[in-house]
Protein backbone atom coordinates (compact mmCIF):
# COMPACT_ATOMS: atom_id res chain seq x y z
CA UNK A 1 0.00 0.00 0.00
CA UNK A 2 2.76 2.11 0.63
CA UNK A 3 3.82 1.62 -3.27
CA UNK A 4 4.94 4.94 -5.49
CA UNK A 5 5.77 4.98 -8.71
CA UNK A 6 7.74 7.70 -10.33
CA UNK A 7 5.92 9.70 -13.32
CA UNK A 8 6.70 12.44 -14.87
CA UNK A 9 4.49 15.72 -15.17
CA UNK A 10 3.33 16.57 -19.13
CA UNK A 11 1.11 19.20 -17.67
CA UNK A 12 -0.08 21.37 -14.48
CA UNK A 13 -3.69 22.40 -13.62
CA UNK A 14 -4.20 24.38 -10.29
CA UNK A 15 -3.67 21.73 -7.91
CA UNK A 16 -3.74 18.62 -10.35
CA UNK A 17 -1.73 17.57 -12.92
CA UNK A 18 -1.14 15.63 -15.71
CA UNK A 19 1.37 12.66 -15.18
CA UNK A 20 3.01 9.91 -17.87
CA UNK A 21 4.78 6.83 -17.31
CA UNK A 22 5.10 4.35 -20.41
CA UNK A 23 3.03 5.75 -22.27
CA UNK A 24 0.03 5.59 -20.20
CA UNK A 25 -1.49 9.04 -18.80
CA UNK A 26 -2.96 9.45 -15.64
CA UNK A 27 -4.31 12.74 -13.56
CA UNK A 28 -3.13 13.08 -9.77
CA UNK A 29 -3.24 15.44 -7.50
CA UNK A 30 -0.27 17.32 -6.29
CA UNK A 31 -1.66 19.18 -4.03
CA UNK A 32 0.59 17.73 -1.22
CA UNK A 33 3.62 18.68 -3.48
CA UNK A 34 3.24 22.37 -4.79
CA UNK A 35 6.71 22.84 -5.62
CA UNK A 36 6.42 20.02 -7.99
CA UNK A 37 6.88 21.79 -11.70
CA UNK A 38 6.34 20.96 -15.42
CA UNK A 39 9.19 18.16 -16.57
CA UNK A 40 9.85 16.79 -12.89
CA UNK A 41 9.31 13.47 -11.69
CA UNK A 42 6.69 12.59 -8.61
CA UNK A 43 6.37 9.46 -6.90
CA UNK A 44 2.35 9.02 -7.05
CA UNK A 45 0.86 7.04 -4.41
CA UNK A 46 -2.81 6.16 -4.47
CA UNK A 47 -3.69 9.12 -6.94
CA UNK A 48 -1.41 11.66 -4.96
CA UNK A 49 1.82 12.97 -5.56
CA UNK A 50 3.71 12.54 -2.41
CA UNK A 51 7.45 13.97 -3.31
CA UNK A 52 9.66 14.80 -6.27
CA UNK A 53 12.07 12.79 -7.44
CA UNK A 54 15.63 14.44 -6.97
CA UNK A 55 17.05 13.71 -10.33
CA UNK A 56 20.72 15.13 -8.94
CA UNK A 57 20.51 12.60 -6.03
CA UNK A 58 19.30 9.74 -8.63
CA UNK A 59 22.52 10.30 -10.61
CA UNK A 60 24.59 10.39 -7.48
CA UNK A 61 23.54 7.20 -6.40
CA UNK A 62 23.74 5.81 -9.78
CA UNK A 63 27.39 7.22 -10.03
CA UNK A 64 28.07 5.29 -6.77
CA UNK A 65 26.83 2.07 -7.71
CA UNK A 66 29.00 2.25 -11.24
CA UNK A 67 32.01 2.83 -9.23
CA UNK A 68 31.03 0.09 -6.81
CA UNK A 69 30.47 -2.30 -9.54
CA UNK A 70 33.76 -1.17 -11.11
CA UNK A 71 35.54 -2.01 -8.13
CA UNK A 72 34.05 -5.50 -7.65
CA UNK A 73 35.42 -6.23 -11.39
CA UNK A 74 39.32 -5.56 -10.52
CA UNK A 75 38.96 -8.73 -8.23
CA UNK B 1 10.91 3.29 -17.22
CA UNK B 2 13.06 6.14 -15.56
CA UNK B 3 14.10 5.96 -12.19
CA UNK B 4 13.25 2.12 -12.10
CA UNK B 5 14.88 0.23 -15.08
CA UNK B 6 18.63 1.74 -13.92
CA UNK B 7 18.22 0.46 -10.51
CA UNK B 8 17.54 -2.89 -11.41
CA UNK B 9 20.72 -3.31 -13.30
CA UNK B 10 22.41 -7.17 -13.14
CA UNK B 11 25.78 -6.07 -13.43
CA UNK B 12 25.54 -3.42 -10.89
CA UNK B 13 23.67 -5.55 -8.37
CA UNK B 14 26.95 -8.07 -8.93
CA UNK B 15 29.35 -4.93 -7.75
CA UNK B 16 27.05 -4.43 -4.53
CA UNK B 17 26.65 -8.28 -3.64
CA UNK B 18 30.44 -8.93 -4.10
CA UNK B 19 31.38 -5.67 -1.71
CA UNK B 20 28.51 -6.97 0.85
CA UNK B 21 30.06 -10.31 0.79
CA UNK B 22 33.59 -9.33 1.42
CA UNK B 23 32.24 -6.99 3.88
CA UNK B 24 30.22 -9.34 6.43
CA UNK B 25 32.05 -10.96 8.66
CA UNK B 26 29.15 -10.77 11.57
CA UNK B 27 26.22 -12.90 11.65
CA UNK B 28 23.66 -10.31 11.65
CA UNK B 29 19.49 -10.33 11.26
CA UNK B 30 17.92 -7.38 9.70
CA UNK B 31 14.19 -6.85 9.61
CA UNK B 32 12.60 -4.82 6.31
CA UNK B 33 9.74 -3.00 7.83
CA UNK B 34 8.18 -2.26 4.78
CA UNK B 35 5.77 -5.42 2.84
CA UNK B 36 6.96 -3.52 -0.23
CA UNK B 37 10.41 -4.71 0.34
CA UNK B 38 9.10 -7.95 1.60
CA UNK B 39 8.26 -8.70 -2.09
CA UNK B 40 10.91 -6.70 -3.83
CA UNK B 41 13.50 -9.12 -1.82
CA UNK B 42 12.28 -12.34 -2.40
CA UNK B 43 10.87 -11.57 -6.21
CA UNK B 44 14.26 -10.37 -6.97
CA UNK B 45 16.35 -12.95 -5.38
CA UNK B 46 17.87 -10.63 -2.82
CA UNK B 47 18.34 -13.86 -0.20
CA UNK B 48 20.37 -15.51 -2.84
CA UNK B 49 22.64 -12.36 -3.52
CA UNK B 50 24.09 -11.55 0.11
CA UNK B 51 26.06 -13.70 2.11
CA UNK B 52 24.42 -16.47 4.83
CA UNK B 53 25.80 -14.10 7.53
CA UNK B 54 22.79 -12.08 7.04
CA UNK B 55 19.10 -12.98 7.84
CA UNK B 56 16.11 -11.54 7.10
CA UNK B 57 13.40 -10.89 8.64
CA UNK B 58 9.92 -9.27 7.17
CA UNK B 59 7.88 -6.65 9.77
CA UNK B 60 4.65 -5.07 10.35
CA UNK B 61 5.23 -3.18 7.16
CA UNK B 62 1.62 -4.01 5.39
CA UNK B 63 -1.45 -2.18 6.47
CA UNK B 64 -4.22 -4.78 5.36
CA UNK B 65 -2.30 -7.07 7.42
CA UNK B 66 -1.78 -4.78 10.75
CA UNK B 67 -5.60 -4.09 10.74
CA UNK B 68 -7.12 -5.94 14.11
CA UNK B 69 -9.78 -7.84 13.44
CA UNK B 70 -11.99 -6.45 15.72
CA UNK B 71 -11.80 -3.39 13.60
CA UNK B 72 -12.28 -5.24 10.54
CA UNK B 73 -15.38 -6.44 11.77
CA UNK B 74 -16.52 -3.25 12.45
CA UNK B 75 -16.10 -2.13 8.64
CA UNK B 76 -18.25 -5.33 7.90
CA UNK B 77 -20.43 -3.90 10.37
CA UNK B 78 -20.84 -0.95 8.90
CA UNK B 79 -21.08 -2.37 5.22
CA UNK B 80 -24.62 -3.69 6.91
CA UNK B 81 -25.88 -0.38 7.82
CA UNK B 82 -28.87 0.70 5.26
CA UNK B 83 -27.58 3.29 2.70
CA UNK B 84 -24.11 3.01 3.14
CA UNK B 85 -21.17 2.62 0.49
CA UNK B 86 -18.08 1.20 1.83
CA UNK B 87 -14.92 2.43 -0.13
CA UNK B 88 -11.66 0.83 0.49
CA UNK B 89 -8.36 -0.29 -1.00
CA UNK B 90 -8.94 -3.39 -3.05
CA UNK B 91 -6.88 -5.60 -0.45
CA UNK B 92 -9.01 -5.18 2.48
CA UNK B 93 -11.93 -6.67 0.54
CA UNK B 94 -10.93 -10.18 0.74
CA UNK B 95 -9.24 -10.03 4.29
CA UNK B 96 -11.33 -12.37 6.44
CA UNK B 97 -13.05 -11.00 9.65
CA UNK B 98 -14.02 -13.04 12.65
CA UNK B 99 -17.05 -14.00 11.19
CA UNK B 100 -17.30 -12.53 7.43
CA UNK B 101 -15.13 -10.57 4.81
CA UNK B 102 -16.05 -7.41 3.26
CA UNK B 103 -16.55 -9.28 0.03
CA UNK B 104 -19.14 -11.54 1.80
CA UNK B 105 -20.85 -8.68 2.74
CA UNK B 106 -21.19 -7.54 -0.64
CA UNK B 107 -22.25 -10.59 -1.72
CA UNK B 108 -24.95 -10.28 0.67
CA UNK B 109 -26.42 -6.95 -0.64
CA UNK B 110 -23.95 -4.49 0.91
CA UNK B 111 -22.38 -1.96 -1.04
CA UNK B 112 -18.43 -2.29 -1.12
CA UNK B 113 -16.39 -0.63 -3.91
CA UNK B 114 -12.74 -0.98 -4.40
CA UNK B 115 -11.16 2.46 -5.22
CA UNK B 116 -8.13 3.46 -5.84
CA UNK B 117 -7.61 6.72 -4.01
CA UNK B 118 -9.41 8.77 -1.74
CA UNK B 119 -10.55 11.57 -4.36
CA UNK B 120 -12.41 8.48 -5.99
CA UNK B 121 -14.48 7.55 -2.32
CA UNK B 122 -15.01 11.47 -2.18
CA UNK B 123 -16.34 11.06 -6.35
CA UNK B 124 -18.84 8.48 -4.94
CA UNK B 125 -19.76 10.88 -2.42
CA UNK B 126 -21.00 13.52 -4.40
CA UNK B 127 -22.73 10.93 -6.98
CA UNK B 128 -24.54 9.57 -4.05
CA UNK B 129 -25.82 12.18 -2.32
CA UNK B 130 -28.71 10.16 -0.49
CA UNK B 131 -26.25 7.81 0.75
CA UNK B 132 -23.52 7.53 3.33
CA UNK B 133 -19.78 6.93 1.86
CA UNK B 134 -17.56 5.29 4.81
CA UNK B 135 -13.87 4.99 3.58
CA UNK B 136 -12.01 2.71 5.21
CA UNK B 137 -8.70 5.09 6.54
CA UNK B 138 -5.65 2.51 6.33
CA UNK B 139 -2.33 2.31 5.62
CA UNK B 140 0.82 4.42 6.92
CA UNK B 141 2.22 8.12 7.05
CA UNK B 142 2.70 7.43 3.42
CA UNK B 143 -1.05 7.27 2.74
CA UNK B 144 -2.44 9.74 5.35
CA UNK B 145 -2.51 12.79 3.89
CA UNK B 146 -4.51 11.54 0.79
CA UNK B 147 -6.85 10.76 3.93
CA UNK B 148 -6.37 14.40 5.41
CA UNK B 149 -6.89 15.82 1.63
CA UNK B 150 -10.17 13.77 1.29
CA UNK B 151 -11.10 15.30 4.43
CA UNK B 152 -10.48 18.63 3.77
CA UNK B 153 -11.93 18.69 0.13
CA UNK B 154 -15.18 17.18 1.08
CA UNK B 155 -14.92 19.98 4.00
CA UNK B 156 -14.47 22.84 1.64
CA UNK B 157 -16.68 21.33 -0.80
CA UNK B 158 -19.20 20.91 1.94
CA UNK B 159 -19.94 17.12 1.04
CA UNK B 160 -21.98 16.00 3.53
CA UNK B 161 -22.39 12.47 3.43
CA UNK B 162 -18.59 11.41 3.24
CA UNK B 163 -16.84 9.64 6.39
CA UNK B 164 -13.69 8.09 7.36
CA UNK B 165 -13.26 5.12 9.62
CA UNK B 166 -9.93 6.24 10.82
CA UNK B 167 -7.25 3.23 11.32
CA UNK B 168 -4.70 4.77 10.11
CA UNK B 169 -1.21 3.74 11.70
CA UNK B 170 2.32 5.52 12.71
CA UNK B 171 5.50 3.45 11.61
CA UNK B 172 8.33 4.66 14.24
CA UNK B 173 6.13 3.77 17.35
CA UNK B 174 5.56 0.29 16.07
CA UNK B 175 9.46 -0.24 15.76
CA UNK B 176 9.95 1.17 19.52
CA UNK B 177 7.25 -1.80 20.47
CA UNK B 178 8.21 -4.42 18.33
CA UNK B 179 12.02 -3.35 19.89
CA UNK B 180 11.21 -3.14 23.74
CA UNK B 181 9.72 -6.53 23.31
CA UNK B 182 12.79 -7.76 22.92
CA UNK B 183 11.27 -10.87 21.16
CA UNK B 184 13.48 -10.63 17.88
CA UNK B 185 16.30 -9.59 18.34
CA UNK B 186 17.15 -7.43 15.28
CA UNK B 187 20.78 -5.66 14.65
CA UNK B 188 19.61 -2.97 11.49
CA UNK B 189 16.22 -2.24 10.10
CA UNK B 190 15.40 -1.74 6.58
CA UNK B 191 13.54 1.64 6.87
CA UNK B 192 10.32 1.61 4.89
CA UNK B 193 11.13 4.34 1.75
CA UNK B 194 8.01 6.17 1.09
CA UNK B 195 6.31 6.06 4.36
CA UNK B 196 9.89 8.34 5.13
CA UNK B 197 9.09 10.25 1.92
CA UNK B 198 6.45 11.97 4.58
CA UNK B 199 8.48 11.64 7.33
CA UNK B 200 11.88 12.14 7.06
CA UNK B 201 14.51 10.39 8.85
CA UNK B 202 14.72 12.09 12.18
CA UNK B 203 11.80 9.92 13.62
CA UNK B 204 14.11 6.98 13.73
CA UNK B 205 16.36 8.58 15.79
CA UNK B 206 15.81 7.10 18.93
CA UNK B 207 16.72 3.53 17.26
CA UNK B 208 20.15 3.78 16.55
CA UNK B 209 20.28 6.06 20.55
CA UNK B 210 18.44 3.90 22.55
CA UNK B 211 18.69 0.40 21.15
CA UNK B 212 21.96 0.60 19.13
CA UNK B 213 20.25 -0.65 16.13
CA UNK B 214 21.10 0.49 12.45
CA UNK B 215 18.33 1.99 10.35
CA UNK B 216 18.67 2.63 6.54
CA UNK B 217 16.11 3.81 4.99
CA UNK B 218 15.50 2.57 1.78
CA UNK B 219 13.92 2.90 -2.15
CA UNK B 220 12.20 -0.49 -3.55
CA UNK B 221 14.14 -1.43 -6.31
CA UNK B 222 16.57 -3.95 -6.10
CA UNK B 223 19.67 -2.08 -6.10
CA UNK B 224 18.58 0.17 -4.02
CA UNK B 225 17.68 -2.52 -1.35
CA UNK B 226 21.13 -4.10 -1.76
CA UNK B 227 22.77 -0.67 -1.08
CA UNK B 228 20.65 -0.52 1.97
CA UNK B 229 22.09 -3.92 2.97
CA UNK B 230 25.62 -2.79 2.43
CA UNK B 231 25.32 0.35 4.75
CA UNK B 232 23.49 -1.83 7.28
CA UNK B 233 26.23 -4.36 7.19
CA UNK B 234 28.93 -1.17 7.28
CA UNK B 235 27.13 0.05 10.09
CA UNK B 236 27.03 -3.15 12.24
CA UNK B 237 30.69 -4.47 11.46
CA UNK B 238 32.02 -1.24 12.45
CA UNK B 239 29.59 -0.91 15.65
CA UNK B 240 28.15 2.51 14.72
CA UNK B 241 24.41 2.04 13.83
CA UNK B 242 23.02 5.24 12.80
CA UNK B 243 19.97 6.61 10.55
CA UNK B 244 21.16 6.80 6.95
CA UNK B 245 18.89 7.15 3.96
CA UNK B 246 20.10 4.97 1.03
CA UNK B 247 17.09 6.11 -1.01
CA UNK B 248 18.07 9.76 -1.59
CA UNK B 249 16.47 10.81 -5.05
CA UNK B 250 13.05 10.13 -3.03
CA UNK B 251 14.29 10.83 0.76
CA UNK B 252 15.15 14.33 2.53
CA UNK B 253 16.01 14.06 6.18
CA UNK B 254 12.89 16.40 6.95
CA UNK B 255 10.32 14.85 4.75
CA UNK B 256 7.39 15.95 2.91
CA UNK B 257 6.57 19.09 5.82
CA UNK B 258 3.32 20.23 3.36
CA UNK B 259 1.86 16.64 3.65
CA UNK B 260 2.72 16.18 7.03
CA UNK B 261 1.33 19.60 8.64
CA UNK B 262 -1.35 18.53 6.67
CA UNK B 263 -2.02 15.19 8.25
CA UNK B 264 -1.33 17.19 11.48
CA UNK B 265 -4.44 19.47 10.65
CA UNK B 266 -7.33 17.02 10.39
CA UNK B 267 -5.66 14.17 12.62
CA UNK B 268 -4.40 13.64 16.07
CA UNK B 269 -2.12 10.89 17.59
CA UNK B 270 -3.38 8.33 20.09
CA UNK B 271 -3.23 4.53 20.35
CA UNK B 272 -4.04 2.12 17.63
CA UNK B 273 -4.63 -1.56 17.61
CA UNK B 274 -2.05 -3.63 16.00
CA UNK B 275 -2.76 -7.33 14.81
CA UNK B 276 -0.78 -9.57 16.24
CA UNK B 277 0.80 -6.59 18.61
CA UNK B 278 -2.00 -5.15 20.65
CA UNK B 279 -2.83 -1.75 21.55
CA UNK B 280 0.38 -0.01 20.66
CA UNK B 281 0.63 4.01 22.61
CA UNK B 282 0.98 6.94 20.08
CA UNK B 283 0.96 4.99 17.00
CA UNK B 284 -2.58 5.34 15.33
CA UNK B 285 -4.38 9.08 14.33
CA UNK B 286 -7.62 10.13 15.14
CA UNK B 287 -9.87 12.55 13.80
CA UNK B 288 -9.30 15.95 15.74
CA UNK B 289 -12.81 17.07 16.89
CA UNK B 290 -12.95 19.89 14.47
CA UNK B 291 -13.40 17.14 11.82
CA UNK B 292 -15.62 14.82 13.49
CA UNK B 293 -18.42 14.60 11.43
CA UNK B 294 -16.22 13.06 8.66
CA UNK B 295 -15.27 10.59 11.65
CA UNK B 296 -17.03 7.33 11.08
CA UNK B 297 -16.58 6.40 14.47
CA UNK B 298 -18.52 9.28 15.85
CA UNK B 299 -21.51 8.81 13.33
CA UNK B 300 -22.20 5.78 13.09
CA UNK B 301 -22.64 2.98 15.80
CA UNK B 302 -22.65 -0.83 15.46
CA UNK B 303 -22.87 -3.65 17.86
CA UNK B 304 -20.13 -6.22 17.00
CA UNK B 305 -19.43 -9.63 18.80
CA UNK B 306 -16.80 -10.40 20.76
CA UNK B 307 -13.45 -11.02 17.37
CA UNK B 308 -11.94 -14.40 17.12
CA UNK B 309 -8.78 -14.83 14.94
CA UNK B 310 -8.74 -17.43 12.50
CA UNK B 311 -7.85 -20.83 13.93
CA UNK B 312 -3.64 -21.97 13.40
CA UNK B 313 -3.20 -18.55 11.54
CA UNK B 314 0.15 -17.68 12.21
CA UNK B 315 0.13 -13.39 10.88
CA UNK B 316 0.49 -11.87 14.17
CA UNK B 317 3.79 -13.91 14.76
CA UNK B 318 4.75 -13.41 11.08
CA UNK B 319 4.12 -9.52 11.34
CA UNK B 320 6.13 -9.03 14.55
CA UNK B 321 8.93 -10.93 12.80
CA UNK B 322 9.10 -14.06 15.22
CA UNK B 323 7.66 -16.47 12.96
CA UNK B 324 9.04 -17.08 9.11
CA UNK B 325 5.78 -17.77 6.71
CA UNK B 326 6.94 -21.32 6.61
CA UNK B 327 6.87 -21.71 9.41
CA UNK B 328 3.03 -21.79 9.55
CA UNK B 329 1.34 -25.15 9.52
CA UNK B 330 -1.39 -23.67 7.19
CA UNK B 331 1.11 -21.94 4.60
CA UNK B 332 0.68 -23.52 1.28
CA UNK B 333 -1.70 -26.10 2.49
CA UNK B 334 -4.88 -25.10 3.46
CA UNK B 335 -3.83 -20.87 3.01
CA UNK B 336 -3.59 -19.75 -0.33
CA UNK B 337 -3.85 -16.89 -2.34
CA UNK B 338 -7.41 -18.15 -3.82
CA UNK B 339 -8.18 -19.35 -0.06
CA UNK B 340 -6.45 -16.99 2.07
CA UNK B 341 -7.09 -17.72 5.92
CA UNK B 342 -5.07 -14.54 7.13
CA UNK B 343 -4.24 -11.28 5.75
CA UNK B 344 -0.88 -11.63 5.19
CA UNK B 345 -1.75 -14.08 2.40
CA UNK B 346 -4.17 -11.56 0.94
CA UNK B 347 -2.08 -8.55 0.94
CA UNK B 348 0.04 -8.15 -2.28
CA UNK B 349 2.12 -6.72 0.52
CA UNK B 350 1.61 -9.70 3.39
CA UNK B 351 4.67 -11.56 3.86
CA UNK B 352 3.15 -15.07 3.23
CA UNK B 353 1.60 -13.90 -0.28
CA UNK B 354 4.76 -12.83 -1.20
CA UNK B 355 6.87 -16.12 0.14
CA UNK B 356 3.92 -18.17 -1.97
CA UNK B 357 4.31 -16.14 -5.02
CA UNK B 358 8.15 -16.22 -5.04
CA UNK B 359 8.99 -18.65 -2.72
CA UNK B 360 10.84 -21.44 -5.47
CA UNK B 361 13.60 -23.48 -3.41
CA UNK B 362 16.49 -21.82 -4.58
CA UNK B 363 15.28 -18.19 -3.59
CA UNK B 364 14.44 -19.30 0.25
CA UNK B 365 17.79 -21.25 0.71
CA UNK B 366 18.51 -21.43 4.64
CA UNK B 367 14.96 -21.68 4.86
CA UNK B 368 14.98 -25.71 4.29
CA UNK B 369 14.57 -26.57 8.20
CA UNK B 370 11.58 -24.98 8.36
CA UNK B 371 9.99 -26.16 4.79
CA UNK B 372 11.23 -29.76 6.00
CA UNK B 373 9.26 -28.84 9.70
CA UNK B 374 6.29 -27.89 7.81
CA UNK B 375 6.09 -31.03 4.94
CA UNK B 376 7.24 -33.40 7.41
Amino acid sequence: MCLAIPVKIVSIDGDEAETEIAGVRRRVSIALTPEAKLGDYVLLHTGYAIGVIDEAEANETLKLLEEIASLSEVH
Amino acid sequence: MKFIDEYQDNKLARGLAYKIAKRSTKTIRLMEFCGGHTHAILRYGIRQLVPKTVEMRSGPGCPVCVTATADLDKAIALAHLPDVIITTFGDMIRVPGSYSSLQQAKAEGADVRIVYSTIDAVEIAKANPKKSVIFIGIGFETTAPTIAASILKAQQEKIENFYVLSLNKLTPPVMKALLDSGEVKLDGIIGPGHVSVIIGSHPYEFIPRDYRVACVISGFEPLDILLCIDKLVEQIEKGEPKVEIAYPRGVRAGGNRKAWQLTERVFEIGEANWRGIGIVPQSGLKIRKKYERFDADEAFSVSLNLSREPKGCRCGDVIRGAAMPLECKLFRKVCTPESPVGPCMVSSEGACAAYYQYGTPENLQGFKADMEQVDG
